[in-house]
């Protein structure tokens, strides 16, 4: 009898333990995209295939910040497992020649798919390394054609707390907009990303296409699009406006300033036990210290 | 109740509050602890002990509220385990997230106001495991250990706004258990205000002053 109890009890305690403390795991089923073209992994100048260790699709889709589905990051894939993208439009406005409104399928055929291997460093301080599939960013914006006053690119995710159930909290400020300088917008590294492991984007990484940018902490890749917007003015950021002096508006990866209330010189990569250093640009410089040549990096953080 | 009852009583405590320990040796041996397990063991087990330090200022409350006086027989069984959680979550992240680095771990607290305020409950812990057998109880004196005891508060205070500080953006949890915790001080304040004064004949002086003073303003 006692014995009975005492072992009742000791799942009662287990049940309540792993519904306070999930673990995010799960398979994903995303249709496989046709036509990608990857070739061998060779380091080369372009930054577009790094050589690290690729972390697990797994853990690249159980360990998500998307606060428009939940701020738990094993939670998220769950949460978002039920998001349909059906006639999703991406529409591309603002100063220049040839605003649209783009079908997904229209816009996906823009360019061929190709794998690109990059980092991606999280503000939080842990990293991953993620084969995406998509194209630049600049193939885009060369088919709508900016105008000579455009320096800066908007960027909007869907605004639907019917399908993101996270925008009925007021955590952030709905929806979840991102920017870049023009130049950061045109340069190649710069990817609209539709997949990853040669699948369709899962939900829970930003279906159906989401911005890649990877010399920025992750918050900067702006999740499931649906507007791009181009501007004079440098135009306000989510997380930015939430904490100004946290988040910055270039949010260069940079182990050399640290967050104000935790450290950015090192990194827990997403596999390995222990942390490894955090590189300047994520390991970008290369290809993107020229575009912050003169700038006060501590300043313009 | 019976001894017998009192001594199953406290085994099922015993047992049940090792269980998330257990769970989280159990999952890392078999890996599945998710994409960040040190992140992941560093969260748990500092739930648990800011769990196990509320339940623990939770005892007196409960005890004087519903008369059931032998739930104090539980009191010790919590608080050494909300330090064994403590020092489990500190042991973790020295080990794993600063790689056993005593200089990494010191420089990285002075800087972090977060950790300052986290090794701050722990330490305050420590004089309160010490002390917490029969032996020292007796030795310190009963007045003289409640007053030491009263440390938890810190412990209790300093762990809240230590998780409450390291939150990015969502501190709904924080907050609940912040919400929690004013609950049992606000508990333990209002019985102190409401003591039996030591000097009674002061009080219908001060009360006769302050009508005549509410009085002459009207």
């Amino acid at each position: 009898m006692r014995a009975g109890i005492l072992a009742a009890s000791a799942v009662a305690t287990g049940t309540i333990y792993r519904h306070l403390n999930p673990v995010g795991k799960g398979k994903v089923n995303t249709p496989l995209i046709q036509g990608v073209s990857a070739p061998p992994v060779i380091v080369d100048a372009s930054g577009f295939r790094v050589a690290d260790g690729q972390t697990s699709l797994q853990d690249i889709t159980h360990y998500n910040n998307f606060y428009e589905f939940s701020t738990d990051k094993e939670v998220v894939a769950p949460a978002a497992a039920s998001f349909k993208t059906v006639g999703w439009q991406v529409s591309v406005e603002g100063l220049v020649r040839k605003p649209k409104v783009f079908d997904l399928d229209e816009l996906l055929k823009i360019s061929p798919p190709e794998e690109r291997i990059y980092r991606m460093r999280c503000v939080e301080g842990w990293s991953m390394v993620i084969p995406w599939v998509g194209f630049s960013l600049f193939k885009l914006l060369e088919v709508v054609e900016p105008r000579n006053e455009a320096k800066y690119v908007a960027f909007e995710t869907l605004l639907d707390p019917k399908r993101m159930p996270g925008q009925r909290s007021d955590v952030l400020i709905w929806p979840y907009v991102e920017s870049l300088r023009m130049d950061e917008a045109m340069h190649p590294l710069t990817l609209l990303a539709s997949g990853l492991y040669s699948r369709a984007l899962p939900p829970q990484d930003g279906a159906p296409i989401r911005l890649v940018v990877p010399w920025k902490y992750g918050f900067k890749g702006i999740k499931s699009l649906v507007k791009i917007k181009l501007l004079a003015l440098q135009p306000r950021t989510t997380w930015n406006e939430f904490a100004p002096h946290e988040y910055g508006f270039f949010a260069n990866v940079n182990p050399r300033v640290d967050h104000p209330r935790w450290s950015q010189a090192t990194e827990q990569r997403i596999g390995e036990l222990g942390r490894r250093p955090t590189l300047m640009f994520n390991g970008y410089g290369e290809q993107v210290a020229h575009l912050y040549a003169g700038m006060d990096l501590r300043a313009n953080f | 109740m019976k001894e017998n009852d009192i001594r199953f009583a406290k085994l099922l405590l015993l047992v049940n509050a090792a269980v998330p320990a257990a769970l989280l040796a159990w999952d890392a041996y078999h890996h599945r602890l998710g994409a960040n397990p040190v992140n992941f063991a560093i969260l748990t087990t500092g739930m648990s002990a800011l769990t196990f330090l509320l339940l623990t200022l939770a005892v007196t409350p409960l005890r004087k509220i519903t008369g059931l006086n032998w739930i104090i027989l539980s009191r010790r069984t919590l608080g050494l385990y909300a330090f064994c959680y403590a020092s489990l979550h500190f042991l973790i992240f020295f080990i794993f997230d600063r790689s056993l680095s005593i200089s990494g771990t010191l420089s990285e607290m002075v800087k972090r106001q977060y950790l300052l305020m986290g090794i701050t409950g722990l330490l305050v812990m420590v004089p309160l495991a010490i002390t917490s057998t029969n032996a020292m109880i007796k030795r310190l004196g009963g007045k003289r250990w409640r007053a030491l005891h009263r440390l938890v508060y810190v412990a209790a205070i300093a762990g809240v706004i230590h998780y409450y500080m390291q939150v990015k953006a969502d501190v709904r949890q924080p907050l609940a258990l912040a919400a929690a915790l004013a609950i049992l001080l606000g508990y333990r304040l209002m019985v102190y205000s409401r003591r039996p004064k030591p000097t009674p004949a002061a009080t219908p002086a001060i009360k006769s002053k302050i009508a005549a003073l509410s009085d002459s303003g009207k």
